[in-house]
């Protein structure tokens, strides 16, 4: 217990690190995944195809083999880079490689979590509201929008926790996350049960409230939605 | 790069793959058995039955899989009376001393919550038509569960499952971090003896994607064989006959 305390800080540290990748990924997975969404559904065929190959490509292989790619091929093609011109090149750093790989990966499935969801609004919705003049963005951001997200919603939170949890093999490429810490912090003090245990607490807090927050977010986003029930 | 070179990288790879198919395999057929029962004891009624397993699903599906990994393999040495067992070569606990044997017991109960979990939701949307004409027909609880209940439910189970077997595959992917050489492992050596990331991780990733193919394709088989009266019918061969 001694331990955890002198470790509390760094682990806290290690756990805002943890978060701030996530959430970065997130954000950049959710605007591929919309995109590629709409590409999948409304683009041209070469568009399409495209689409199609990033998101098979992706979810044909492991995150750590490509998080391995980004980071240590990114670093080779830096330096050759760099030679070019003729400076020092950069380390790449860890933190962006994380951010990228992961946010890549969780496109591709948001994108199918989101063309699901677009292609589960009724037609008749949108063609409403090209009817009653809406433009096509205001038809998008007004009727597509918030219908998609309710359908969108349980999908994506699960990706979300699956991103999450995926964000620790970024430890492998000596990203100081939580994972990163605990396993230094266990290491040193020959404690290590103790420190991977905060650290899945840390993951535990997390996950058990984003699923608290999809509760809530359920109700808010089925305000409009007159539900039976199966059961009496 | 010398023809015997490429010899030995060929057989290394060969070895990675096997690594990592048999992880993949045993880990997936172990997790199945033991979930079946846990899926059964998660949607009892009673709060006794279901709320352990419910505690063993969360924790195993709110942290990552790497975590799981290192407490097993390195986690148990802190304790005196596991150090004092594996002086003596207690059997069962030495298992925790083999990086292989821990890689399996950790991918196996990870994969065995998520199973269980996907199982249970299985279960829960059984018809209820389908309990009420086993009950009409006068068949006990066992044979309900036996014939009606998780048959039934098992082929619900397909879809949902074949995603859990793509994530395992992958998931192999981090016993590296525990010594194991597995493809992975095998990408990494390469890369660490001749700095050539591209040639490494690429040729790797299309191995796994090769594998995930496979998968693909036995899931659609499976699914050919078992989901056939949910296809839609071809109104045309019907005609014809």
């Amino acid at each position: 217990m001694l331990e955890l305390q002198r470790y509390f800080p760094a682990l806290l540290q290690g756990a805002g690190i943890t978060l701030i990748l996530a959430v970065l990924s997130v954000v950049l997975a959710v605007c591929l995944g919309m995109a590629g969404a709409v590409a999948k559904l409304y683009g041209s065929r070469a568009v399409v195809s495209m689409a199609s190959a990033y998101t098979t490509l992706i979810r044909g292989v492991p995150e750590f083999v490509m998080m391995l790619l980004v980071f240590y091929g990114g670093q080779l093609i830096l330096n050759q880079l760099a030679s070019w011109v003729g400076l020092h090149a950069p380390d790449v750093n860890a933190f962006v490689a994380a951010v990228l790989t992961i946010g890549f990966i969780f496109g591709a499935y948001y994108t199918e979590t989101f063309r699901g969801a677009i292609l589960s609004v009724p037609r008749g919705q949108m063609e409403a509201a090209r009817a009653y003049g809406f433009s096509g963005w205001l038809a998008f951001r007004r009727i597509l929008f918030p219908q998609m997200m309710r359908l969108a919603l349980p999908a994506a939170v699960n990706n979300w926790l699956v991103l999450l949890k995926a964000t620790a093999i970024a430890s492998l490429i000596g990203l100081h996350d939580v994972m990163f810490i605990a396993d230094q912090a266990g290491r040193t003090t020959q404690t290590p049960m103790t420190f991977y245990l905060a650290a899945c607490a840390v993951y535990l807090v997390v996950t058990s409230g984003s699923t608290a927050c999809l509760a809530r977010a359920r109700t808010y986003l089925h305000r409009g939605v007159r539900e039976g029930s199966l059961h009496r | 790069m010398t023809y015997e070179q490429l010899g030995q990288l060929f057989a290394s790879y060969a070895s990675g793959l096997w690594a990592t198919v048999q992880l993949t395999v045993f880990s997936l057929v172990l997790g199945l058995l033991i979930a079946i029962p846990l899926a059964v004891l998660r949607v009892s009624p009673n709060r006794i039955v279901s709320s352990p397993v419910a505690v063993y699903t969360w924790f195993m599906r709110g942290t990552p899989l790497l975590a799981q990994l290192m407490i097993v393999y390195y986690g148990f040495g802190q304790f005196q009376w596991m150090q004092d067992a594996w002086q003596r070569g207690t059997p069962l606990l030495s298992l925790l001393r083999d990086p292989y044997d821990c890689a399996l017991i950790a991918l196996t109960a990870n994969t065995c919550a998520y199973t269980t979990e996907i199982l249970a939701g299985a279960l829960r949307a059984t018809p209820y038509g389908e309990i009420e004409a086993a009950r009409a027909y006068g068949m006990s609880q066992l044979t309900t569960w036996r014939r009606i209940l998780l048959p039934s439910a098992l082929r619900r189970f397909i879809p949902a499952y074949s995603n859990e077997v793509i994530l395992m595959l992958h998931g192999t992917s981090l016993v590296s971090a525990i010594t194991i050489v597995d493809l992975t492992g095998v990408a990494r050596d390469f890369y660490a003896n001749y700095y050539a990331p591209f040639e490494a991780f690429i040729s790797v990733g299309t191995v796994y994607f090769g594998l995930t193919t496979i998968i693909t394709l036995l899931v659609r088989l499976t699914e050919r064989r078992y989901l056939v009266y949910l296809r839609p019918q071809n109104f045309a061969t019907l005609a014809k006959s």
